[in-house]
């Protein structure tokens, strides 16, 4: 039944579109979101590609407390004069006790960095479940390694900053680790110390590197990785029909995976209609 | 899009051929590593390397600026030129031959970027890296007079270890016992509190006295506690060892560290530690394996030296 609208409803739809058009005629992003938001995925996805999003999502909340919390802290060893209490340490204290709904922020990115850890590990499973590591997505595994790896140096520089004595011996005995590692080890060590004690070198160095230097890295890394995804497209789970190397129905339902003995024809495997070839 | 994806196995190799020319010259290497080596002898504090590595850059990058503007000077070129300059020429119409512009330019926009982009880069990450390795000295700590170590009497020194480092971490603890006179010297041993495991606080097993001795002295008070050990023991991880440092139990791979002393008009002075392989005999008899001071963890004698860390 063709609908017809009337002439008000046609001047609103103008007006509505009149800023979406005045953006994509200049920059072409309205069109590039639509690409992103309206690209084909695999028809059997599930729950667990959502993993990849969540531990983004994780990582967004990091960012955004963490700046929230950056506002506040103090990174200094310094004792304050009238207290005798470490700078950093009472502007912790501070943070969670005095300021309003300072406990809430702090304890989003105290929890949340352990949630941001434990889905990218979770995420990583199941990328090695599915298979989805493999030819041509072997780049996305590697770069996805290193955001592992920076993100357990988040974890590692921002165990330092409330600067207690658990932070502190944790240090003590994570930087020891490092300096033991072969070759690079004793620089690794001095070097992340700021010296050959740990002291307030330490702490100012562990913040910079925590909110300054990772995050870049991370942030960067995280576009270089949505945009191989985006690129490549999604992995269907292993079960499917499409991953096995088949398009649907190949040859009237009939199985004829070859599966380690000789290999099966390969399919496209990403879901892309004009992937004929 | 698919054709993006080439697959392995596909002829994809005789597409561009200029891709696989080698590199056009080896002397950009040659300087990088020069630059490296002078960075890495800095680290190490070598002068002698520095200077190598500051003749091996300067006699690449002169050879580098002479191979790059060879053309430039007119000189005549090594090998045949490049297809690319050809097929550039080819298209160019009659006319002096000539280096085309672009490539020219294009080399001149990479050079000085790269130029530019070294001097801003080079001095901020020696900033960063070069300050934790230089200038890096054990201050010499002021104890107070020898009256405050009875003689075969366990103390726990707590002292602020150096000036440079606001309070809260400048502390540091060692256990002392004054071993009574050898040879007409005081003898001490003063074990450092840093378990050689990874790091935390040994602490003495035994009973210590809870009321400190505080001695005043130029870097700040000193507190000193008698104390009784039958052993020290580390609440991390569970090494332990015996009251001259040995290990006895757990996971750390040498004895406790030492700290060298000496005595100035009548006062103790702790001067720089070193690493203990292993201790024989006691007290002012003992025979100390010494090596310079390295970090917790790390092997000082026997084949694990070699590999704990493995440095080249």
């Amino acid at each position: 039944m063709p609908r017809t609208k009337s002439k008000r409803q046609q001047q609103i739809e103008a007006v509505a579109l009149y800023p979406v058009d005045w953006l994509e005629e200049r920059s072409g992003l309205v069109g590039g979101l639509k690409y992103f938001l309206f690209r084909k995925v695999p028809a059997e996805t599930n729950w667990f590609h959502t993993l990849g999003s969540a531990t983004l999502t994780a990582f967004i909340v990091q960012a955004v407390t963490g700046v929230i919390l950056a506002m506040y802290y103090k990174p200094s060893a310094e004792l304050n004069p009238e207290t005798g209490v470490p700078i950093a340490y009472e502007s912790i204290v501070s943070i969670t006790n005095d300021l309003t709904l300072g406990w809430l922020v702090r304890g989003m990115h105290r929890w949340g960095a352990s949630v941001f850890i434990i889905l990218l590990f979770l995420h990583m499973g199941r990328v090695f479940l599915f298979g989805a590591y493999k030819y041509p997505r072997e780049l996305n595994w590697l770069v996805g390694a290193v955001l592992l790896l920076m993100a357990m140096g988040e974890g590692l520089t921002g165990y330092l900053l409330p600067w207690d004595q658990t932070s502190y011996w944790a240090t003590v005995v994570a930087i020891n680790i490092n300096a033991n590692a072969p070759i690079a080890g004793p620089f690794l060590g001095d070097f992340l110390r700021g010296g050959q004690e740990i002291g307030a070198e330490t702490l100012t160095r562990f913040y910079s590197l925590h909110m300054l230097v990772i995050p870049g890295g991370l942030a960067a890394l995280i576009a270089l990785h949505l945009y191989l995804v985006i690129r490549l497209g999604i992995t269907p789970p292993p079960w499917s029909q499409t991953a096995g190397g088949y398009d649907a129905q190949p040859n009237g339902g009939q199985p004829t995976r070859s599966g380690l003995v000789t290999p099966g024809p390969r399919g496209n495997g990403n879901g892309r209609p004009e992937d004929g070839a | 899009m698919a054709d993006d994806l080439e697959r392995p196995g596909e002829d994809v190799e005789s597409q561009d051929p200029a891709a696989h020319l080698p590199a056009p010259s080896v002397w950009p290497f040659g300087f990088a590593f020069g630059v490296a080596l002078v960075l890495v002898a800095l680290v190490i504090s070598s002068l002698l390397i520095v200077a190598i590595g500051a003749v091996i850059a300067l006699v690449f990058g002169f050879l580098w600026i002479r191979a790059a503007t060879r053309e430039v000077r007119g000189a005549p070129p090594p090998e045949p030129e490049p297809e690319v300059v050809e097929e550039e020429e080819e298209a160019e119409h009659d006319g002096p031959p000539r280096l085309s512009r672009s490539l020219f330019l294009e080399g001149a926009t990479i050079g000085v970027g790269a130029a530019i982009g070294g001097i801003v880069t080079l001095p901020a990450v020696g900033f960063m890296v070069l300050p934790a390795f230089l200038d890096q000295e054990y201050e010499k700590v002021d104890l107070g007079p020898l009256e405050n170590y009875p003689a075969d009497q366990w103390v726990v020194a707590k002292f602020r270890g150096t000036r440079k480092q606001p309070d809260g971490v400048a502390r540091r603890t060692a256990y002392i016992r004054y071993n009574g006179q050898q040879e007409g010297t005081p003898s001490f041993t003063i074990l450092s509190n840093r378990c050689v495991h990874l790091g935390c606080p040994v602490q003495p097993a035994g009973l210590t006295e809870e009321q400190a001795k505080e001695v005043e002295t130029d870097g700040g008070p000193v507190e000193i506690f008698k104390t009784a050990p039958s052993n020290f023991t580390c609440p991390c991880h569970g090494g332990a060892y015996d009251t001259e440092g040995n290990r006895t139990a757990g996971p750390p791979v040498r004895a406790l560290d030492r700290y060298k002393y000496s005595i100035r008009a009548g006062r103790l002075q702790l001067d720089e530690p070193y690493s203990v392989g292993k201790v024989k005999g006691t007290g002012g008899n003992a025979e100390i394996k010494a090596y310079d001071l390295v970090d917790p963890g790390q092997h000082v004698d026997g084949p694990e030296q070699f590999f704990y860390p493995y440095v080249p």
